[in-house]
């Protein structure tokens, strides 16, 4: 029977909740912390279904009923190096931003206004 | 045998890193590109014939044994999907390069565009090729991350922020499948498909499902399913070109192939699945409604583009061998044909220097060619008989009509999509070739809302685009062996034991 730790499960539903809602923020920079702070989550859940720690698997070092299970860990390792490219991508397309249009907020669609425009013309009598 | 399904990751690879060492020399990146892709080609035609005829090939990287270490397999489907991406991005890369040399010339050598271009088709040819889920995670973030710098090069205040929407969309998405990975094994113990396939029929009914719907979802957004597809029109048509065309071409429909492949493989059903249903009537109906209201050219393509995502989905909501067959032809058409109805409108663009279809107008004097090079994919895209678009579709809707009063239900939709789709297309062409030339538009005009700009476009970029009509042609000419070929991939996608043998050894 293996069970889940209830500090560990809270802190990953936090970790979503945080990293959600800076994505859903309007600045690139509160956008950049939540794919963080997201990537924080998912690779702690990646840890988690590992199941408890143990010790390194290695056959002939350790009784093999001792072992941790490395695969979680590969994932997570992957998954690391992966969202810590992406970030520094982000980081360079915030200055990007900032550099081109002053700020870092993600803009409107300027043509998706164009065409609400057009549809409250066509509403008028 | 077995190791040539190696290549098709590992070859665009090395030319990547070849381009990046090379990157003074413009005339070997090319060279690097356009062979590396050639011989891509040529793998991914043999995979198919091999595994057409022989069943399901199988390597395992490492000489790890299948369930423990990472499997490479190539089916049919998977090997006809990658023999049409690879075939549409080598059409792409010429006419990409044609570009290049005609606006900055010859010398002009890019330390991004090549690189990036091969890691991206590297990424595409893992996602297809991968036996487990969590490959296909890094496959999905390979593809992607190379799709955000070919998306973000060159980018002016107005395109930052289409890439903005894009990547960020991207992102999210990509941590949502990491999310899903790791609930899979913790609920199964392995991320290998073949085994996933024995163990999820283990697990509980309502994880299975759960596990199931977050698949649907991280795919739906990476496919562009209704209601997640609002990032795509608004994304691509800001991309340069030969990108927007190869996105089109390619991205989406790797997600759907993952789609099919993790829905067929992992959450077999049987009958129709009416939530796939729904979803593919809204996706066809708001994609081709939406498509109506557009006025730039790219847009109206990309809402198309949603349109069409809906009639494979259809073809997934059916689940039986004959939709499935069809799903699959119309993947390989649907690759096809996007990506050359997006060059032709790089070629337009090119021309008329805005992509506002209210201030384009009488090209059909001017420039007949491209007159018939677009007109050629719309019909194609529309489904006029005797076109590719019509061989694929009627595949769908035979199975969606024997399937039940539902699903023939929605093989109406299919047809409504379909005219709509025809009258969207219809409507370009009176605009842009039909009525008074208009002058083309500066580079500098302030009402023009994206820049596109005037310029010169050269012969092999027309001859790049013809090569793409000429490949979709082909498809409605070998509709027989094609839809015979898909027939069977879709008998081994219900059956899923050739592929569970062929990677564990023995069945389930």
């Amino acid at each position: 029977m293996v069970t889940i730790n209830l500090a560990m499960a809270v802190l990953v539903a936090v970790l979503y909740a945080v990293g959600f809602f800076l994505l859903m923020q309007r600045s690139l920079m509160r956008v950049l912390i939540g794919v963080v702070v997201l990537g924080h989550g998912t690779n702690l859940l990646l840890q988690l279904v590992g199941g408890p720690p143990g010790r390194a698997p290695i056959i002939g070092a350790t009784p093999a009923d001792t072992f941790a299970d490395p695969l979680p860990q590969a994932l997570a390792l992957t998954a690391v190096v992966i969202t810590f490219a992406l970030t520094t991508f982000l980081l360079a397309l915030g200055y990007r931003s900032f550099v081109l249009v002053g700020h870092d907020e993600v803009q409107d669609d300027v043509e998706d206004a164009r065409i609400a425009r057009q549809q409250s013309q066509d509403d008028e009598p | 045998m077995s190791t040539l399904l190696t290549l098709p990751v590992l070859l665009p690879m090395l030319g990547a890193a070849l381009t990046v060492v090379g990157s003074r020399s413009a005339t070997l990146q090319r060279i690097v590109g356009i062979v590396v892709l050639t011989a891509v080609a040529a793998i991914a035609a043999v995979l198919l014939v091999v595994a057409d005829h022989s069943g399901p090939i199988v390597e395992e990287l490492g000489g790890w044994a299948a369930p423990i270490g990472i499997a490479l397999v190539a089916d049919r489907l998977s090997a006809l999907l990658l023999l049409v991406s690879t075939l549409v991005t080598l059409a792409v890369l010429v006419y990409a390069i044609d570009q290049r040399i005609t606006d900055y010339g010859r010398g002009t050598a890019s330390t991004t565009f090549h690189p990036m271009y091969l890691m991206l088709c590297a990424g595409v040819s893992l996602a297809y090729l991968t036996g487990d889920l969590f490959t296909l995670f890094v496959a999905f973030e390979l593809m992607l991350t190379a799709s955000y710098v070919l998306i973000m090069r060159r980018t002016s205040a107005k395109r930052i922020r289409a890439g903005m929407t894009y990547v960020i969309v991207s992102l999210m998405s990509s941590l949502l499948f990491l999310t899903a990975v790791a609930l899979v094994y913790a609920a199964t113990g392995t991320v290998n498909f073949a085994a996933l396939a024995g163990r999820m029929d283990m697990v509980s009914p309502g994880l299975r499902t759960i596990l199931g719907l977050m698949l649907l979802v991280v795919f739906g957004i990476k496919a562009a399913i209704v209601p997640l597809h609002f990032w795509l029109p608004d994304s691509y048509p800001n991309a340069p070109g030969p990108v927007a065309a190869l996105f089109a071409g390619l991205l989406t429909k790797v997600s759907f192939y993952a789609l099919l492949r993790t829905q067929t493989l992992l959450f077999p059903r049987e009958g129709p699945w009416t939530l796939m249903l729904v979803l593919a009537v809204l996706t066809m109906l708001v994609g081709a409604l939406g498509a109506l209201a557009q006025n730039d050219l790219n847009r109206l393509l990309s809402f198309l583009l949603v349109s069409h995502i809906g009639f494979m989905l259809f073809g997934l909501a059916v689940f039986d061998a004959q939709s499935l067959s069809g799903a699959a032809l119309y993947a390989a058409h649907h690759i096809t044909v996007l990506a050359t109805l997006f060059l032709v409108s790089g070629l337009i663009t090119r021309r008329t220097g805005t992509v506002a279809l209210d201030r384009m107008g009488g090209l059909l004097h001017e420039a007949p060619v491209l007159a018939v090079l677009f007109a050629i994919p719309a019909l194609t895209l529309a489904g006029i008989p005797p076109t590719a678009g019509f061989v694929a579709k009627l595949g769908l809707l035979q199975a969606g009509a024997a399937a039940g009063p539902w699903p023939a239900a929605v093989a109406g939709v299919v047809i409504l999509a379909s005219f709509l789709t025809l009258y969207a297309l219809v409507r370009v062409w009176v605009r842009v070739f039909w009525g008074e030339a208009k002058p083309p538009i500066p580079d500098d005009d302030p009402d023009d809302e994206v820049d596109v700009g005037t310029a010169r476009s050269s012969v092999p970029m027309y001859v790049a685009t013809a090569g793409l009509i000429v490949a979709s042609l082909a498809i409605a000419v070998f509709a027989g062996p094609l839809s015979a070929l898909t027939g069977r991939a879709g008998v081994d996608l219900l059956d899923r034991e050739p592929y569970i043998v062929a990677v564990l050894g023995t069945s389930r």
